[in-house]
C-alpha cells in the first residue's frame, strides 16, 4: 500500500499576531511545527504501516524552511519526503494550493492520501477535499477513526452531534482530525538519519504540468478584505447542571448584572 | 571551533524538551511528594528510544553521539531531576560498560533489551565502607566451577529495585587491592541476590535508591565483565562517562530553576514594582545565567571529548564539578529570590534545591572531581 500524507508547516500558536498594514501573519520569532491535524494524519499513516506494511510518503508545499517539518516526518518514520517549493507558488489561497498539490500528486503512485482537516493558521478545511476533487477520487473528511479493510478504507466521520461510518474504495482521500490519535515522538536516531542519510526531494514550478492561472497569488481567486485580532474573551464559568437548573442559573446571573 | 548546536542537535533538543514538558513536568511534583518511581514516563522514553541514545545501532541503540545524550538528560532534568537520573544511571552506568567491556555474547544477550528499555540497568560499586575510597570493597566473589559465588552488600544504588540488570563489583583477590576487584553482570532473578531497604532521600525522591544483598549469589562465569581483576579500571572508566550524565543533570536543574525564577521575578511585586526591576535581582539573575552558560560549555565540551576517542577523565570531572556546584548555587539563590514562597512546596524551586545537592555527591563527590583535576595537573 502506498500512502501519501500532506502536511503543512505552521506557526506554533493559535494566537499569532497580524500585521495590521498587510493583514498577514507575523511569523518572526514564532517556532514552526507540523500542523496538528496533519500530524495526526501522519500518525494514522504510520500506524497503518505498522499494521499492514506500507510506504509512507510525506508531501508539503511551502518555503524552503518547510524542509524541517519534512525532516521531522522522516524522523517519526515516514519513508519519503517531497517539498514543493518555488516563488511562483507563493501567495496561494486554497484553490491554488490544492491545484498545485494535486498537480504534483497526479505524477505519483498512491492508494490512500491523508491530509489534516485544516491548518491552525488558516482554518479553511478546504485543501484536502479540493485535492480529491482535482484528482477525481472519493473523499471522507473529518475522520476521527480510520482503518483499512482489503481494498477499502473505513472511516468514522465526525459531526457535532453524531458520526457516520463510511466505507470507500481506494484510491481515496481522508482528512484527519487531531482527535484521531496521539502522534508518536520522533526518535533521536530518526532525527540524525533524517538529516544525514535521507533526502527531501524538491519539486519546483518547472516540474509541474499546470497553468500559471492556477498557481500562486495569480491563481488565487480569494482576496482578503480585512483581517483583525479577535478581542480576548474571559475564561467564563462552567457549571454542571441539568437544563432546567442551568436556565435558572443563567437567569439569576443575568438578573445580577441587570441585563434582565 | 563552533559553539552552535547543529540542526540535528537542535531538533533533538526540541524533541527532548517537548517530551519533558508534556510527559515529565506534570508528574515531577507528585513523584517527589510520594517518592514514586515514574514508570509510565520510563515506558514512554523507552518507546521513543531515549534509553539507548549513545549506544550502537547494531545492538538496538540510537547510534547518536554523547552530546545528544547530554541534551536528553539536561532537558529531562530541567523539569524533573528524577527522570534525568533514571536515564543517566541506566545509560552511562549499565549500557555503556556492557558495550565497552562486554564480550560479543554478553552484548547480544543484554544490550538489545536494555537499549529498547524493556529492561532497566543499574551500577553497584558503593558499599557501607567503600564510598569515595572504592578500593575498600568487602563484597567477595569466589569462583567455584562454572559459577562465581558473591557475598556482601551494596548501598545507595540508583535504579535498584526497578532495574533488571546490575553491574556489580566484588573482590576476587583481596591481596591485590584494587587489582583484585572484578565486575559482574548480575540479573534480578539470580539465586542469592535480593534488593534490601529503599532509602528515603532529601532529593531526586522519585528515583529508586536501595541496598543490594548478595548471599551466596550464584553468577555464571560467563557474566564476568572484562577480565578478572579489571573491575576497578572498569568502574573508573564507567564513572568518567557517568559524570558527564550527572553534569548534564546538574545543568538541567540549574536551568530549570532559573527559568522558573525569570517568570517569578517579573510577576512578584514588592514596594510597588516587580522584584525583577530591582538591581539586586537583576545582578543575581545575570550572574546565574552567566554561570549556567559556562557550565553548559564545560558539559558539552566534555561530551565532545568523550566522542573524540581520547582520555576525557579531566574534562568529565571539571564538567561535573562546575555544573553540580552551579546547580547548588543557582537553586539556592533562586529560593532566596522567591523569599518565603521559595521555601514552600507549592513552587518547584524548593524541590530543585533539594535535587541539586546530590549532584555534588554521587558518581564522585566534588572533592573527588578536584582530586582528578589536580592529579592530572600536578603529575
Amino acid at each position: 500500500m502506498k500512502i501519501l500524507v500532506c502536511i503543512k508547516q505552521v506557526p506554533d500558536t493559535t494566537e499569532v499576531r497580524l500585521d495590521p498594514a498587510t493583514g498577514t501573519l507575523i511569523r518572526e520569532g514564532i517556532p514552526s511545527i507540523i500542523n496538528p491535524d496533519d500530524k495526526a494524519g501522519l500518525e494514522a499513516a504510520l500506524r497503518l504501516k505498522d499494521e499492514h506494511g506500507a510506504n509512507v510518503a510525506v508531501l508539503s508545499m511551502g518555503p524552503p524552511q518547510a524542509d524541517l517539518a519534512l525532516r521531522e516526518a522522516l524522523a517519526m518514520g515516514a519513508d519519503e519526503a517531497i517539498l514543493l517549493t518555488d516563488r511562483a507558488f507563493g501567495g496561494a489561497d486554497t484553490w491554488a494550493t490544492s491545484s498545485t498539490l494535486a498537480s504534483a500528486i497526479s505524477g505519483m503512485e498512491y492508494d490512500l492520501i491523508i491530509t489534516g482537516r485544516q491548518a491552525i493558521d488558516g482554518d479553511t478545511a478546504q485543501v484536502g477535499p479540493q485535492i480529491a476533487e482535482h484528482l477525481g477520487i472519493p473523499n471522507i473528511s473529518y475522520a476521527e477513526d480510520l482503518r483499512v479493510e482489503a481494498d477499502s478504507v473505513v472511516a468514522r466521520r465526525q459531526y457535532e452531534d453524531r458520526s457516520h461510518t463510511l466505507r470507500v474504495k481506494m484510491p481515496c482521500l481522508i482528512t484527519a482530525l487531531s482527535e484521531l490519535n496521539e502522534p508518536r515522538y520522533m526518535t533521536p536516531r530518526g532525527i540524525f538519519e533524517a538529516f544525514r542519510e535521507r533526502e527531501v526531494k524538491l519539486l519546483t514550478r518547472a516540474d509541474l504540468a499546470i497553468d500559471d492561472g492556477n498557481i500562486g497569488l495569480k491563481g488565487s481567486p480569494t482576496r482578503v478584505m480585512k483581517s483583525f485580532t479577535k478581542a480576548a474573551k474571559g475564561k467564563g464559568t462552567v457549571v454542571d447542571l441539568d437544563a432546567r437548573s442551568a436556565a435558572d442559573w443563567i437567569t439569576e446571573r443575568l438578573q445580577e448584572k441587570f441585563v434582565l | 571551533m563552533n559553539f552552535e548546536l547543529s540542526k540535528e542537535h537542535r531538533m533533538a533538543r526540541d524533541l527532548f524538551r517537548r517530551f519533558a514538558e508534556k510527559e515529565a513536568r506534570p508528574l515531577a511534583q507528585e513523584v517527589d511528594e510520594n517518592e514514586r518511581f515514574p514508570s509510565e514516563t520510563v515506558e514512554k522514553m523507552a518507546r521513543s528510544g531515549f534509553l539507548g541514545i549513545p549506544c550502537g545501532k547494531e545492538w538496538g541503540g540510537q547510534g547518536c553521539d554523547t552530546l545528544t545524550y547530554v541534551l536528553c538528560v539536561e532537558e529531562l532534568s530541567r523539569v524533573c531531576a528524577t527522570t534525568g537520573v533514571v536515564v543517566s544511571a541506566h545509560t552511562s552506568l549499565a549500557c555503556d560498560p556492557i558495550e565497552k567491556y562486554g564480550t560479543e555474547a554478553q552484548k547480544r544477550k543484554y544490550l538489545p533489551e536494555l537499549l529498547a528499555g524493556r529492561k532497566l540497568g543499574a551500577f553497584a560499586l558503593t558499599e557501607p565502607g567503600a564510598g569515595t575510597d572504592a578500593s575498600g570493597q568487602q563484597t567477595r566473589a569466589v569462583l567455584e566451577g562454572e559459577n562465581y559465588r558473591l557475598n556482601g552488600s551494596k548501598i545507595f544504588i540508583t535504579n535498584a529495585g526497578q532495574a533488571d540488570v546490575y553491574i556489580v563489583f566484588a573482590m576476587t583477590d583481596k591481596s591485590l587491592g584494587t587489582k583484585g576487584i572484578s565486575a559482574f553482570i548480575v540479573e534480578k532473578g539470580f539465586p542469592g541476590f535480593s534488593v534490601g531497604k529503599k532509602e528515603l532521600k532529601m532529593g531526586i525522591r522519585g528515583s529508586s535508591t536501595c541496598e543490594l544483598i548478595f548471599e551466596d549469589c550464584v553468577v555464571p562465569k560467563e557474566n564476568l565483565l572484562g577480565k578478572e581483576g579489571k573491575g576497578f579500571s572498569i568502574a573508573m572508566g564507567t564513572l568518567d562517562g557517568g559524570r558527564i550524565g550527572i553534569a548534564a543533570q546538574a545543568l538541567g536543574i540549574a536551568q530549570g530553576a532559573l527559568d522558573e525564577t525569570v517568570s517569578y521575578v517579573k510577576e512578584r511585586k514588592q514596594f510597588g514594582k516587580p522584584i525583577g526591576a530591582f538591581q539586586n535581582t537583576q545582578f543575581r539573575m545575570a550572574d546565574m545565567k552567566t554561570r549556567i552558560e559556562a557550565a553548559r560549555l564545560l558539559v558539552y565540551s566534555a561530551a565532545l571529548a568523550k566522542d573524540s576517542g581520547g582520555r576525557f577523565s579531566v574534562e568529565a570531572a571539571m564538567a561535573k564539578l562546575f555544573a553540580s556546584e552551579t546547580a547548588m548555587e543557582v537553586t539556592t539563590k533562586c529560593v532566596q529570590l522567591y523569599g518565603g514562597y521559595g521555601y514552600m512546596r507549592d513552587y518547584p524551586v524548593e524541590r530543585m534545591m533539594r535535587d541539586a545537592k546530590i549532584t555534588e555527591i554521587y558518581e564522585g563527590t566534588s572533592e573527588v572531581q578536584r582530586m582528578v583535576v589536580a592529579g592530572a595537573l600536578l603529575k
